[in-house]
C-alpha cells in the first residue's frame, strides 16, 4: 500500500519545550488515521508541520511525496485542512467563504452542494460572526472540501459540538473515506476515533506511544478480559488458591483474570460450590479508553518500557 | 501574482470593509464631520496670517503705507517691514532669516502711481512653503488689482511678476480640505494595517490564507488597491463638501491623484510594519497611535504648518503625511507643479523604502 503521509524522526523544539520528541509513522493512502492525544500533546503542532504552515526541527516528513516545507505551494492544491479553532472574516458569509476559495484555488465549486454536505444550508448567508461554534467547524469543514483534497488534515473538527453535529461531521468523514480521500483526524474522543479511524497514534508528551488498528491497541495493551463477581469481597484469597488465577478487586468487585471460555467456566463452578454469596456476574474488557488512560496516565514510564509485546502493569 | 485571485480577494476584502461600519466611519464620516466643524468655527474668523515681510525703498510714502495697510486688512497676511542689513540682498536675507514670503516696495512707488507709470513689485516666496507663497502671492493679487482699479479705472498700472502660483485669496476651508484629505489617507490604511496584521495573526487569518493558492504579494495589492480607491473617494467627497457648504476654492485636480496613490501604499505600508512588530493586538495598537497621532495634529492637516512654532516646522518636516498635504496644496490650491513634483518625490522614496521594509517584516508563516 503506497502511504500518503510518512513522517521519521520529527522533532519539534520550542526553546526547551519538545512539543514534538521524535515520532515516525505512516498513513496509507485512503485510510482514515486519527492522532489521539491529551492536550498539549503535540497534535497540532504534528498537523501544522504536515501542512507545511511550520517547519520541523529536525526529521522527515513527506506528504504525497513532497517536503511541505519546501513545496507548500504545490501540497496546497492536494490539500484540504480544518485547523483547530477554525476562524474565517467576521462579515463573510459561508456562501461568499466559499465562493472566494473557489475562486482562490481556480476551480468551480458549488457553495449550495458544499453547504449541504456538511448541513450548514439554512446559514448560507449569515455572517461568520453569527454563526454557533458548531456552525463555524462546519463552515471550516466545507472550505477544507472546496479545492477537493487528496488528503484531509482535521484538527479536532467535532470538539466542542453538540451530539448531533458531532454525527453530522463524522458521516461526512465517513463519506469522505468512501470517495477515496486520506483523512487525518486528531482528536481527544475515544469514541471518535474508535468509530471512525482505520488506524489510531496515541501521542503523549511529544512521544507516540502506541500505534495500530483500535483492536490491536486494546489487544496489545489492554489488560487480559476479566470475570467480574459482584459478591463478599472475602472470597478473593480463597478463589485466588483454590483456583489458581490472579485476582484482584476492582471497583469493589471481584475481577479474575481469564483466558478462555474454560477459565470463565472454572471460576463459576468454583463459585457454586464455595458458598460465598454474591449477586451477578460479567465478563469486562478494557476499551480503548481504558487503554488510553493507563497509557497516558503512567506514560512516563510508559514510553520507556513499552514495547509492542510488552504488557504495562 | 495573478489577477483572478487579487481580484476575488479584493471583493471579499471590500466586502469586509463595507460592512463594518467603523472603517467606513472613519474614512469618509469622521472626516466630512470635521470639516463642518473646523470650517464653521474657523471660516469667518480667516486663517493665521501668513507673515510678509516688505522692504520698503519707497521711505515710508504714503502710498506706500496704504499699499501696505491694504494687504494686512486682507487678513490673510501680516505685514512686516524690516531693514535689510548693508551687503545682504533681500532674497539671501529672507533666506538666512527662515522667512518664506516678501516684497519690495521699489523706489519711487508713490511718484509712479501719481504719475501711473507701470510699476513692478517683486514678490519672494519659498517653494518649498507653497501655501505661504499662495496666500502671499494672492493677497497681493488682491490689493493689486483694487489699487489698478481705484488708480486707473480698470487699466494695469501696477503688476507683480510672479503670477503662476495663484491668484485668489484663500480662506482656511481652502487648506483645510487638502489637508482632511491628507488625513483620510493617513488614517484608514493606517488604522486598518496595524490592527489587521495584529488581529488576523491573533486569529489565524493569515494561516487560514496560506492554505490557500493567494499569495503575500496578492494579497498586499489588493489591500492597496482598496485603499487607493477609498482615498480617491475620500478626495471627491471632501472636495464635494468643501465646494458645496463652504464655497472652498478647490477642484479635482490631475496633481493629486498620484498622492491619492503613493499615499496609500506608504501608510499600508508602515501599518503593517507596525502591527507586524508588535507582538499582540494590544501592542499594536499603542505603537501605531503613538505614529499616528502626532503625524495627524503635526502635518498641516487642520493648520497650515507654516502656522506652527518654529521647533514644530522642523518636526513636522520629518513626517511623510506633511509631504503628501503639502503636495496636494501645492496641486489642489496653487496649481505649483514643480512644489508638488518635489513632494511626491519625497513621498514616493518613502513607499518605497517602507514597502519594503513591510514585505520582509510582514510575515504569513509561523516557526
Ligand atoms: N508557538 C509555540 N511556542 C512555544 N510552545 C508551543 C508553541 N506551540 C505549541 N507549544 C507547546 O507545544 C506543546 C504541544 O502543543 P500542541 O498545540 O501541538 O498540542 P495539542 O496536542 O494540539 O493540544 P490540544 O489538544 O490542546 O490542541 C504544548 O506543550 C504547547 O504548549
Ligand atoms: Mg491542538
Amino acid at each position: 500500500m503506497n502511504a500518503a503521509i510518512e513522517v521519521t524522526k520529527l522533532e519539534k523544539r520550542y526553546g526547551a519545550v519538545r512539543a514534538v520528541d521524535g515520532i515516525d509513522f505512516e498513513v496509507h493512502a485512503g485510510e482514515v488515521f486519527a492522532f489521539l492525544g491529551p492536550n498539549g500533546a503535540g497534535k497540532t503542532t504534528t498537523v501544522e508541520i504536515l501542512e507545511g504552515i511550520r517547519p520541523g526541527s529536525s526529521g522527515q516528513v513527506r506528504v504525497l511525496g513532497k517536503d511541505p516545507w519546501v513545496h507548500g505551494r504545490e501540497l496546497q492544491r492536494l490539500i484540504g485542512v480544518i485547523p483547530q479553532d477554525f476562524h474565517f472574516f467576521p462579515k463573510l458569509s459561508p456562501r461568499e467563504a466559499i465562493d472566494l476559495y473557489a475562486a482562490l484555488f481556480g476551480v468551480s465549486a458549488s457553495a449550495r452542494n458544499l453547504l449541504q454536505r456538511v448541513e450548514l444550508d439554512d446559514k448560507a448567508d449569515a455572517m461568520f460572526d453569527t454563526l454557533s461554534g458548531g456552525q463555524k467547524q462546519k463552515l471550516g469543514l466545507a472550505l477544507a472540501l472546496v479545492n477537493d483534497p487528496k488528503v484531509c488534515f482535521l484538527d479536532e473538527p467535532t470538539t466542542g459540538l453538540d451530539p448531533r453535529a458531532r454525527r453530522a461531521i463524522w458521516s461526512v468523514i465517513r463519506s469522505l473515506k468512501a470517495e477515496g480521500r486520506t483523512v487525518f483526524l486528531t482528536t481527544h474522543y475515544l469514541e471518535e476515533a474508535q468509530l471512525l479511524a482505520d488506524r489510531i497514534a496515541i501521542i503523549n508528551l511529544g512521544k507516540i506511544i502506541a500505534t495500530g488498528t483500535p483492536g490491536d491497541i486494546i489487544h496489545t495493551y489492554g489488560r487480559p478480559e476479566r470475570l467480574r463477581i459482584d459478591g463478599d469481597p472475602r472470597m478473593v484469597d480463597r478463589l485466588q488458591r483454590e483456583v489458581g488465577l490472579p485476582v484482584l478487586l476492582e471497583d469493589g468487585a471481584v475481577a479474575v483474570e481469564i483466558r478462555g471460555k474454560g477459565d470463565a467456566v472454572k471460576v463459576l463452578n468454583w463459585l457454586d460450590t464455595s458458598g460465598f454469596a454474591y449477586s451477578s456476574f460479567r465478563t469486562s474488557q478494557d476499551t480503548l479508553e481504558d487503554v488510553f488512560l493507563r497509557l497516558v496516565g503512567s506514560s512516563d514510564q510508559a514510553t520507556l518500557e513499552l514495547s509492542p509485546e510488552g504488557d504495562v502493569t | 501574482m495573478n489577477p483572478t485571485r487579487i481580484r476575488a480577494y479584493f471583493i471579499a476584502f471590500a466586502k469586509g470593509y463595507l460592512r463594518n461600519p467603523i472603517g467606513l466611519f472613519f474614512t469618509l464620516v469622521f472626516p466630512i464631520i470635521l470639516i463642518l466643524i473646523f470650517g464653521a468655527v474657523f471660516s469667518n474668523t480667516g486663517s493665521s496670517a501668513v507673515a510678509l515681510y516688505v522692504e520698503n525703498l519707497d521711505h515710508g510714502s504714503a502710498a506706500s503705507v496704504a499699499f501696505l495697510s491694504a494687504l494686512n486688512s486682507t487678513g490673510a497676511v501680516q505685514v512686516d517691514v524690516v531693514s535689510v542689513p548693508a551687503g545682504s540682498s533681500f532674497p539671501s536675507y529672507l533666506g538666512t532669516q527662515g522667512y518664506s514670503a516678501g516684497l519690495i516696495i521699489p523706489a519711487g512707488f508713490e511718484a509712479d502711481l501719481a504719475n501711473k507709470t507701470p510699476v513692478d513689485i517683486p514678490v519672494y516666496t519659498n517653494p518649498s512653503a507653497a501655501s505661504q507663497a499662495g496666500i502671499a502671492l494672492g493677497a497681493v493679487a488682491g490689493v493689486e488689482s483694487a489699487f489698478n482699479l481705484k488708480l486707473a479705472g480698470g487699466s494695469t498700472v501696477l503688476s507683480s511678476t510672479q503670477y503662476n502660483v495663484g491668484s485668489q485669496i484663500f480662506t482656511y476651508i481652502d487648506y483645510l480640505i487638502p489637508g482632511l484629505i491628507g488625513f483620510s489617507i493617513l488614517t484608514s490604511p493606517m488604522f486598518s494595517m496595524v490592527n489587521i496584521s495584529s488581529t488576523w495573526k491573533r486569529d489565524k487569518l493569515f494561516r487560514q490564507l496560506s492554505l490557500t493558492p493567494l499569495t503575500r504579494s496578492e494579497w498586499l495589492t489588493a489591500a492597496m488597491v482598496w485603499y487607493v480607491l477609498l482615498a480617491i473617494l475620500a478626495a471627491f467627497v471632501m472636495i464635494f463638501v468643501g465646494r458645496s457648504v463652504f464655497g472652498a476654492h478647490v477642484s479635482v485636480v490631475a496633481w493629486m491623484f498620484p498622492f491619492l496613490v503613493a499615499g496609500p501604499v506608504l501608510f499600508v505600508s508602515l501599518g503593517l510594519v507596525a502591527g507586524s512588530v508588535s507582538r499582540t493586538p494590544e501592542t499594536a495598537a499603542v505603537v501605531g497611535n503613538v505614529i499616528l497621532f502626532p503625524m495627524m495634529f503635526l502635518s498641516g492637516t487642520f493648520f497650515p504648518v507654516s502656522s506652527f512654532p518654529p521647533y514644530l516646522q522642523t518636526v513636522a518636516h520629518v513626517l511623510p503625511l506633511y509631504y503628501v498635504i503639502d503636495g496636494l496644496n501645492a496641486g489642489i490650491l496653487f496649481n505649483n507643479t514643480a512644489g508638488a513634483l518635489r513632494d511626491l518625490l519625497v513621498v514616493v522614496g518613502v513607499a518605497v523604502v517602507l514597502f519594503v521594509l513591510a514585505v520582509r517584516v510582514f510575515s504569513w508563516r509561523e516557526r
